[in-house]
C-alpha cells in the first residue's frame, strides 16, 4: 500500500530546514524528488542507510531538503565523492543527483568512469537540457538548433545521448524517463536502487524558465505536453525505423546486465593480498 | 609539538615509502590517486598494502576525482589521503577548498617537481609552496608541512593526519623529488608508541547533534555518514546545522570559527627545529631537502669560526611568525635558500620588520641546492656584515 503524500513529506523532508525551496514554479525538480522519495520508501530503506550526494545546479539543491545523510559537492564531482563514501561504507545506499551540465559537461569524465568501474552507486541525472542555475546557457544536452543565452542564434553543438553513453561505458542498469511519466520514473528509480552495480536513471525534465522561455515552451504545461508527445517507449522504439525516433526520447529500461561490481571484486583483492 | 622518538624496526626505504608507512601507522585506510612522477610510488605501495590492512586503494580518473573520493571517504569515517605532484596538485585546488569549508580531515602529499606546467617531471623543486597556502580560491585556513628526510616523511605523515583529524582541516605535506627518492635507513617506531589522534565524534543522541555548532575548541564533533547522525554537508557557507545561509551574522561567525580553530592551535601546529641556533649570529632559514644541505654548510661555516645556525621550518603555513621573528631579532643576517624564486623568503621579509638583513639563494633549474652553495652564501653574508 502506498503511503499518502503528506506522510511521505513528513517522514522524508527535513523539519529543521528553512523552506521554501529554491525551485521555480513549473520546474521538474520537485517531480524527480517525489519519485525518488516514493522509490526509497517502496524499497524500504532506512533514512540512516541512505546517502544523497548532489552536484551543483538547481537539481543539486535537492540534497538539502531530504532527511538523509546529505552531501552537496562541487560542480561535476558528485560521483567522485560518492565513490569514496561507497567504498568505505558499502552497506550504505548511495544516490547521486546531478544536472545535465553537472554530469555531462564538467563531470562527463567522472560519469563514464563511474559506469565503467561499476561501483554500486545510483545516479539520477535531471536532464533539463540547459544550465538552469546560471541562467540558461546551453549545456552538452541542449538540442541542436535550440536557443540559449550563449546560443542566441541557435545551438550549433550536438547533444550527448546520456543514457546511451552510460550503456556503452558499462553501467549495470540504465533507464530513461521524463517528469511527465512520473510513475514510470518512480519505478525506474526503484529498480535502480535494487540493482547491484552502477545504475543510471536519466530524467528528461522541464525548465520552463531558462529553457522553455527561449524555445516556445514557456508554459510549464506546454513543456509537459512536449515531453508526452515526444517520448517513445523502448519496446516500441525497437520496432521503429531509427530515423523516426531520431529526435524522440526513448523511455524505459535501456540496459540491465549482470557484471562484476567493483567493491565485490575488491573484497577478493583483499583476500588475495593476505595470502 | 613533541615529536615521537621511540624507534624500532630498521628499514632501508625511500621517502615515498616512508609516507605510506607513516600513513598506515596513523590509521589511514583509504587512498585515491592518479599516477604522476615523482609521487607514483606512493600509489603503487598503497595498492599493495591497503587491501592487506583492510583498507581501500583506488586509482581514479584524474586528480580532481582523487581528492573528491578522499573527501567522500573521510565523510564516511575513514582517514584518507592522496598523493600527487604539481600538475595534479593544481587540479585538486577546487576540492581542496571544499575540504576547508566543509571541514573534512584529509592529507594531500605533494611531491614537488619543477614547474610550471609539465616543467621538469623528474627534477626537484619547491615551487608549490605558495600554491599550497593560497591555491584554492577564497580566504581559507590550511596547514602546510615540509619534509626534509625519509624519517620526516614518516613522522610528518603521522603528524599531518593528527593535525588534520584534530582541527578538521586538509593538511598538505610537501616533499620533493630528492626527499621522495632518497633511500635511507630509518627505524620504524613500534605502532603502539606513536601518538595517534582521531577526530572527535559526537556522543550526544542524534536529535541533539548540531553539526557545525561552535565550542571552545572551534572544532565541532564530526559524525560519519551512516552512524545515525543525518546531517547536511555543503560547500556553500552554512549555518550551524549545515544549511546554506546568506545571513551576515551567520556568515561572520562561521568564517571566524574556521580561522579561530587554527589560531587557537598555533602552539601545537607550529613545528620548527633549530640546529646550532643558540649562539648563532648568522642564521639560515630553510625547509625540505634544502634544510639538510644547510646543516652541512653550517657545520663547515662553524669550522671556519663563523657562528652560523639553522632554523628549519617544518610547518610552513600557518607561517611560524613568532619563531622566525625570534631568529631574525638576534641575527646579524639571515639567508633563505630555496628551490624557487623566493616563496618563503618573502614571508620571512614580511615578518622581518627591518630587524635584520634577509638574503636569498634561489635555484629553479631542477637542481638541488648544494651545501657548498649555501656555505658560499653564508661566507658572503658574513663578509658583508662582520
Ligand atoms: C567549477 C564551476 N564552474 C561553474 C560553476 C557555475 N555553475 C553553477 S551551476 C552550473 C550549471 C548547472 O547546470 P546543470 O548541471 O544542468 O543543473 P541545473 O541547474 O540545470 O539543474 C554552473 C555552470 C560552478 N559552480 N563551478
Ligand atoms: S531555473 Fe529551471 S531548473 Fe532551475 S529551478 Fe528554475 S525551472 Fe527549475
Amino acid at each position: 500500500m502506498k503511503k499518502p503524500i503528506t506522510k511521505l513529506i513528513h517522514e522524508y523532508l527535513r523539519h529543521d530546514k528553512k523552506f521554501p525551496h529554491v525551485w521555480c514554479p513549473g520546474c521538474g525538480n520537485g517531480i524527480v524528488l517525489g519519485g525518488l522519495i516514493r522509490a526509497i520508501d517502496a524499497v524500504g530503506l532506512s533514512k540512516d542507510q541512505v546517502v544523497l550526494v548532489s552536484g551543483i545546479g538547481c537539481s543539486g539543491r535537492m540534497s538539502v531538503y531530504v532527511d538523509f545523510n546529505t552531501l552537496h559537492t562541487t560542480h561535476g564531482r558528485a560521483l567522485t565523492f560518492a565513490t569514496g563514501i561507497k567504498l568505505v561504507k558499502p552497506e550504505l545506499t548511495v544516490v547521486v543527483v546531478m544536472g545535465d551540465g553537472d554530469a555531462l559537461s564538467i563531470g562527463g569524465n567522472h560519469l563514464i568512469h563511474a559506469a565503467r568501474r561499476n561501483v554500486d552507486i545510483n545516479a539520477i541525472i535531471v536532464n533539463n537540457q540547459i544550465y538552469g542555475m546560471t541562467g540558461g546557457q546551453f549545456s552538452s544536452t541542449t538540442p541542436y538548433g535550440a536557443y540559449a543565452t550563449t546560443s542566441p542564434y541557435g545551438n550549433i553543438e550536438h547533444a550527448f545521448p546520456i543514457s546511451e553513453l552510460a550503456v556503452v561505458a558499462g553501467a549495470s542498469f540504465v533507464a530513461r524517463a521524463t517528469v511527465y511519466h512520473a510513475q514510470l520514473l518512480e519505478g525506474m528509480i526503484e529498480a535502480a536502487l535494487k540493482k547491484r552495480g552502477f545504475s543510471l536513471v536519466e530524467v528528461i525534465s522541464t525548465c520552463p524558465v531558462q529553457y522553455g522561455r527561449r524555445n516556445k515552451l514557456a508554459d510549464p504545461v506546454a513543456m509537459m505536453t512536449y515531453l508526452k508527445e515526444n517520448s517513445v517507449k523502448k519496446e516500441k522504439a525497437d520496432t521503429m525505423d531509427p530515423k523516426e525516433i531520431k529526435d524522440k526520447f526513448v523511455i524505459g529500461i535501456l540496459a540491465d546486465v549482470e557484471k562484476p561490481v567493483y567493491m565485490e571484486d575488491y573484497l577478493q583483492v583483499k583476500e588475495k593480498s593476505k595470502s | 609539538m613533541s615529536r615521537t622518538n621511540v624507534r624500532k624496526v630498521r628499514r632501508l626505504i625511500q621517502g615515498n615509502e616512508a609516507v605510506v608507512e607513516g600513513a598506515l601507522a596513523a590509521g589511514c585506510r583509504f587512498f585515491a590517486g592518479y599516477p604522476i612522477t615523482p609521487a607514483s610510488e606512493i600509489a603503487e605501495l598503497f595498492a599493495e598494502r591497503m587491501p592487506q590492512v583492510g583498507g581501500v586503494f583506488i586509482q581514479m580518473e584524474d586528480e580532481i576525482a582523487s581528492l573528491g573520493a578522499v573527501l567522500g571517504a573521510s565523510l564516511a569515517g575513514a582517514k584518507a589521503m592522496t598523493a600527487t605532484s604539481g600538475p595534479g596538485f593544481s587540479l585538486m585546488q577546487e576540492n581542496l577548498g571544499f575540504g576547508c569549508i566543509a571541514e573534512i580531515p584529509c592529507v594531500i602529499v605533494n611531491v614537488m617537481r619543477a614547474g610550471p606546467s609539465t616543467g621538469l617531471p623528474t627534477s626537484p623543486a619547491q615551487g608549490d609552496v605558495l600554491q599550497a597556502r593560497w591555491g584554492t580560491h577564497g580566504d581559507h585556513p590550511i596547514i602546510v608541512l615540509a619534509a626534509s628526510s625519509v624519517w620526516d616523511c614518516f613522522t610528518l605523515t603521522v603528524e599531518a593526519f593528527n593535525l588534520s583529524e584534530k582541527y578538521r582541516v586538509p593538511v598538505i605535506l610537501l616533499s620533493d623529488a630528492i626527499v621522495a627518492h632518497t633511500r635511507e635507513t630509518i627505524e620504524l617506531p613500534d605502532p603502539g608508541t606513536l601518538k595517534i589522534v582521531d577526530r572527535v565524534k559526537p556522543t550526544m543522541p542524534p536529535e541533539w547533534y548540531i553539526p557545525y555548532q561552535d565550542n571552545p575548541t572551534g572544532v565541532p564533533p564530526m559524525a560519519a555518514f551512516g552512524d545515525g547522525y543525518r546531517y547536511h554537508v555543503t560547500g556553500l557557507i552554512h549555518d550551524v546545522r549545515g544549511f546554506p545561509t546568506q545571513r551576515v551574522d551567520e556568515i561572520t561567525s562561521f568564517m571566524s570559527r574556521l580561522f579561530r580553530k587554527i589560531t587557537q592551535g598555533f602552539q601545537e601546529i607550529f613545528i620548527t627545529s633549530g640546529f646550532m641556533l643558540e649562539d648563532a649570529e648568522y642564521a639560515v632559514i630553510a625547509y625540505g631537502s634544502v634544510a639538510r644541505a644547510a646543516k652541512r654548510a653550517i657545520r663547515e661555516a662553524r669550522d671556519r669560526g663563523i657562528k652560523a645556525g639553522l632554523l628549519q621550518l617544518i610547518t610552513l603555513f600557518p607561517f611560524p611568525k613568532r619563531t622566525v621573528q625570534g631568529v631574525l631579532s638576534k641575527s646579524k643576517g639571515v639567508l633563505v635558500p630555496e628551490m624557487n624564486l623566493g616563496q618563503i623568503s618573502r614571508e620571512v621579509k614580511r615578518v622581518n620588520e627591518c630587524m635584520t638583513k634577509v638574503y636569498k639563494l634561489n635555484r629553479i633549474d631542477g637542481q638541488g641546492i648544494k651545501p657548498q652553495e649555501i656555505l658560499a652564501a653564508i661566507l658572503q653574508m658574513w663578509e658583508e656584515l662582520k
